[in-house]
């Protein structure tokens, strides 16, 4: 960890003092009277413009015993241990030796998992308390909006964030609204306080790419089109191709530098990405026969999807969804308010886990996202009634390690193992009962919440005044 | 039910089998005795190993060591627990399908400058909506059906989640007069106070239009703030026989809805209420109702500041009656998801409100809001049938419904989503799909 955070601190300096050389693989053919082009002002794969400043809160070596611990990598380990140090898990068992200077917490019975991930959120984009000023998810303009980031829409002082992290959110994958074909690129972001989005970016993540079929894009452009489901697919295939051809152009300039650089269009850049692979393609999609056309439509350009997003209807194809490794990011019990919705079960989650595909319990709502073990636990529930048990080890999978999957990030979050980040959750009792509540949770090693202590309890600058009750 | 019969493809047909015998037997012309589980009758204590008698679709007895009447059909309870069914106080379910197509949408009326008071919602409700059966099955037997929309909604009913017609659901209609206040806009006015003189006004043109019928038939009054039929259905309200629910979260708004029922005398419910906690004692004193959810927390308007998930522990603690409501702050997928109700009663209690107080508030609570004490929301000799047979602890995600009643009638509980369920669940061997390659 402590390799990264001076990576990040001598990116923090670059920023503050002008552009300076801070690629891995700066362009050359600029390098003249001018100076050197700052991070992504050149069409070069892996261009980091924003660049995280995250650093991680101070952390003390913290060990947490006498706890259940769900390590979303293999069984629940029953009045086990967990060390914390350097940011990192360090130790995870029976019983663990920890040092003489460990803080140590007393679980109790209690119990602990890895920080849970919801990888679709509007957080920041669709901040509380509302209304037209914070509406900033959805660039409906085009149906097409490669160029937006949704980082540029975040504002780091939503109060929903603290909410979040309260229900044991340590990280999410914050998306572009639904109304375009192609909505532009999402960000994944740390949930801890920062007056910066990038001081809340997940260092090194990759970006997603939100697309949307289906509805809500004929329904945005119903006047200027698509105004079709054929609409739409014509929509996603042009765009394809453009972002092609631009990355065919860009590949052989960049290796031989000949002439003029082509010209810089930044949504073709975020859909060149895609295509060399650096950016995954997180898919709002909820018919089984759409979904399978969006599958069709990614082999014909040559990329992969990752996560079909609300996929009501994932359960007609799981098999498929396994075979071609995408994960599919569902709700419990959400369905039936649109026609593409109709055919939701509840059984949903049961059925593509079993098919061997990854589920994933995901919110697209400020409120389910706070209660994601919650709405676990209802899929759960819902498959055993379908007569397909589901284990408390494989739903808590469902909320950390698949969604982190996801993500590209479940070499370092989304299980409890040695070595990956100390995102740890303390819970009052058994995390998919109604009445159990989060007590403590840690980024990186760091106490970001603690229920009984107020002055461990984030409020944002809008909160004060603003909302009459200290939380918690 | 629903559960055993979800089993096989097989026993699809056995579910439509069980619904034409269960349509040809006279309307709970029977005795059920449920023996041996942990009933929960609302009004007292629980009773470990108790029976429920019903008869005829009343319940006739409660107890422990009842005597089984002869012919009586024994259904065995050990282990499970035994409640009311349980009573969703603030829905659409019924008047909304899907909530994105237009036409299956009935729960707003146009009315006349926002007020339609003689809107009663009830009449566009769908008994055959698809949506009903997954919440009985869930435990949920009765629903009140309310108004949204304008400043004066229209009319609210209760109803049991039973097939038929809408009459044959109901169990009264109106409960109340519905009213939105705190949104200026949605009630066509610029702003809260110019609302609450509007709300005046109509109250007093009720009053006035109720002593002048005989004048206003000859035409000879002034014009009134709004038409004939909304001015007679606010009548029983500025008499103070029909509650009015006003749906409304600021709490200054809650002061405003307070005077104005002392002003006027009426018997008011406070619907959502995301601030009520600030005003608690004062609802208390003023015995008004509060129905409202445990599972807000977001500062989601400039009216809701102040919404924490404490709300609901905290009115009870003042000695506020209070009626959950399931999904209370849902948005597209309310009206599917009535059937959280009992998550939002466990999250009631894991954020201060005592379990009994929890289960109360979806039962015997909503029903003495809606003035239906004698009829629903406790396990006593008299009240209507309507009970509940649960795995375990009801607000426990891990627990089933086994068997609900409703007027001590069953009712087969295939759903739609059981049968795509069923449909889908061999795959991949059973279904070739079109992009298998």
């Amino acid at each position: 960890m402590r390799a990264i955070v001076s990576l990040i601190l001598v990116a923090t300096a670059a920023c503050a003092t002008g552009p300076r050389p801070v690629t891995d693989n700066p362009p050359r053919s600029r390098a003249d009277s001018v100076g050197p082009p700052g991070r992504g002002a050149s069409s070069v794969p892996n261009a980091d413009p924003f660049p995280s400043s995250y650093v991680p809160y101070p952390a003390r070596t913290t060990l947490i015993r006498g706890v259940n611990i769900f390590t979303a990598a293999g069984p629940l380990i029953r009045n086990g241990a967990i060390l914390l140090q350097n940011g990192k898990v360090a130790a995870i068992g029976q019983s663990v030796d920890a040092p003489a200077d460990a803080l140590v917490i007393e679980g109790a019975g209690k119990y602990v998992t890895p920080g849970i991930v919801d990888n679709h959120s509007h957080l920041g984009v669709y901040a509380s308390p509302g209304g037209l000023a914070l509406s900033d998810g959805n660039e409906a303009t085009s149906p097409s909006t490669p160029h937006v980031w949704a980082e540029h829409s975040v504002w780091p002082q939503d109060p929903q964030f603290p909410r979040n992290l309260a229900g044991g959110v340590t990280t999410l994958q914050v998306l572009p609204g639904s109304a375009n074909l192609i909505g532009g690129r999402s960000v994944v972001l740390k949930v801890v306080p920062s007056r910066t989005v990038q001081g809340m970016k997940f260092p090194g993540a990759k970006y997603g790419l939100k697309m949307a079929c289906g509805e809500n894009p004929k329904r945005v452009y119903q006047s200027r089109g698509p105004s079709t489901r054929m609409g739409n697919v014509a929509g996603y295939r042009a765009a394809w191709i453009a972002a092609e051809g631009y990355r065919r152009r860009w590949d052989k300039w960049n290796t031989d530098h000949k002439g003029d650089a082509p010209t810089r269009d930044l949504g073709n850049e975020t859909l060149a990405e895609v295509l060399r692979g650096n950016i995954l393609v997180h898919n709002h999609c909820y018919r089984a026969d759409e979904m399978a056309q969006m599958i069709d439509i990614s082999k014909e350009f040559g990329y992969k999807i990752r996560s079909f997003h609300h996929g009501v209807e994932a359960y007609k194809l799981a098999d498929i969804l396994a075979r071609e490794e995408i994960s599919g990011s569902l709700w419990s019990d959400w369905g039936s308010f649109k026609m593409e919705a109709l055919d939701a079960v509840k059984a949903n989650l049961a059925l593509v886990d079993r098919a061997g595909a990854r589920a994933i319990v995901h919110s697209d709502d400020p409120s389910g996202s706070q209660r994601l073990t919650q709405e676990a636990a209802k899929a759960m529930a819902a498959g055993i009634a379908a007569g397909l048990p589901v284990a408390e080890e494989q739903a808590i999978k469902w909320v950390t390690i698949n969604p982190a999957w996801s993500l590209g990030l479940d070499d370092r979050i989304g299980s409890l193992e040695p070595g990956k980040n100390a995102d740890v959750v303390l819970w009052s009792g058994n995390p998919f009962s109604v009445y159990s509540r989060v007590e403590r949770v840690w980024v990186d090693g760091a106490l970001l919440y603690d229920r009984l202590d107020r002055s461990q309890q984030w409020r944002t600058d809008f909160e004060l005044g603003f909302v009459p009750f200290d939380r918690n | 039910m629903m559960k055993k019969y979800s089993a096989t493809l097989g026993s699809l047909l056995l579910a439509s089998t069980a619904f034409v015998f269960a349509a040809l037997l006279p309307a709970g012309a029977q005795t059920i005795a449920i023996t041996g589980g942990r009933v929960f009758p609302v009004t007292g204590p629980p009773i470990e190993g108790g029976t429920v008698i019903v008869t005829n679709g009343r319940i006739t007895a409660v107890g422990a060591n009842l005597p089984i009447p002869a012919g009586a059909q024994r259904i065995d309870a050990s282990g499970k627990w035994v409640t009311p069914g349980f009573i969703n106080s603030s829905t659409q379910l019924g008047v909304i399908e899907v909530s994105q197509v237009n036409s299956t949408r009935d729960m707003t009326a146009r009315g006349k400058d926002n007020i339609a008071a003689a809107f009663t919602v009830w009449e566009g409700l769908n008994p055959n909506s698809v949506m009903l059966a997954p919440a009985r099955n869930e435990g949920i037997t009765t629903i009140a059906v309310i108004p949204a929309g304008g400043l004066v909604s229209g009319q609210a009913a209760l109803l049991n989640i039973v097939p038929g017609t809408t009459t044959d659901m109901i169990i009264k209609a109106p409960i109340a007069m519905v009213a939105e206040i705190g949104d200026a806009s949605s009630a066509g006015v610029g702003s809260r106070g110019e609302l609450l003189v509007k709300l005046r006004e109509l109250l007093e043109d009720t009053r006035f239009f109720q002593i002048r019928r005989a004048a206003y038939e000859r035409a000879e009054t002034r014009d009134f703030a709004a038409s004939r039929l909304d001015l007679q259905a606010m009548i029983p309200v500025i008499e103070g026989r029909l509650p009015l629910i006003i749906t409304v979260d600021r709490a200054s708004d809650i002061d405003a809805a307070l005077r104005l029922a002392r002003e006027y005398n009426l018997k008011i419910i406070i619907g959502g209420g995301a601030e009520a906690w600030m005003l608690a004692d004062r609802l208390a004193r003023a015995r008004v109702p509060v129905l409202t959810g445990a599972m807000n927390n977001i500062p989601g308007g400039f009216a809701a500041l102040g919404q924490r998930q404490e709300n609901a522990a905290l009115l009870r603690r003042a000695g506020v009656s209070v009626a959950l409501i399931g999904n209370a702050g849902g948005g597209d997928e309310e009206a599917f998801n009535v059937r959280n109700l009992k998550q939002e009663a466990g999250n009631a209690v894991a954020y201060g409100m005592t379990w009994d107080d929890a289960l109360r508030a979806v039962t015997l609570t909503p029903a003495e809001v809606f003035g239906v004490a004698d009829r629903l929301g406790s396990l006593q000799p008299g009240r209507d049938g309507n009970v509940v047979i649960w795995s375990g602890d009801p607000f426990e995600f891990t627990t089933r419904v086994e068997r609900v009643f409703i007027g001590g009638r069953e009712y087969p509980g295939m759903t739609r989503q059981d049968m795509l369920t069923e449909r889908y669940k061999g795959l991949p061997n059973s279904h070739n799909t079109p992009i298998a390659r």
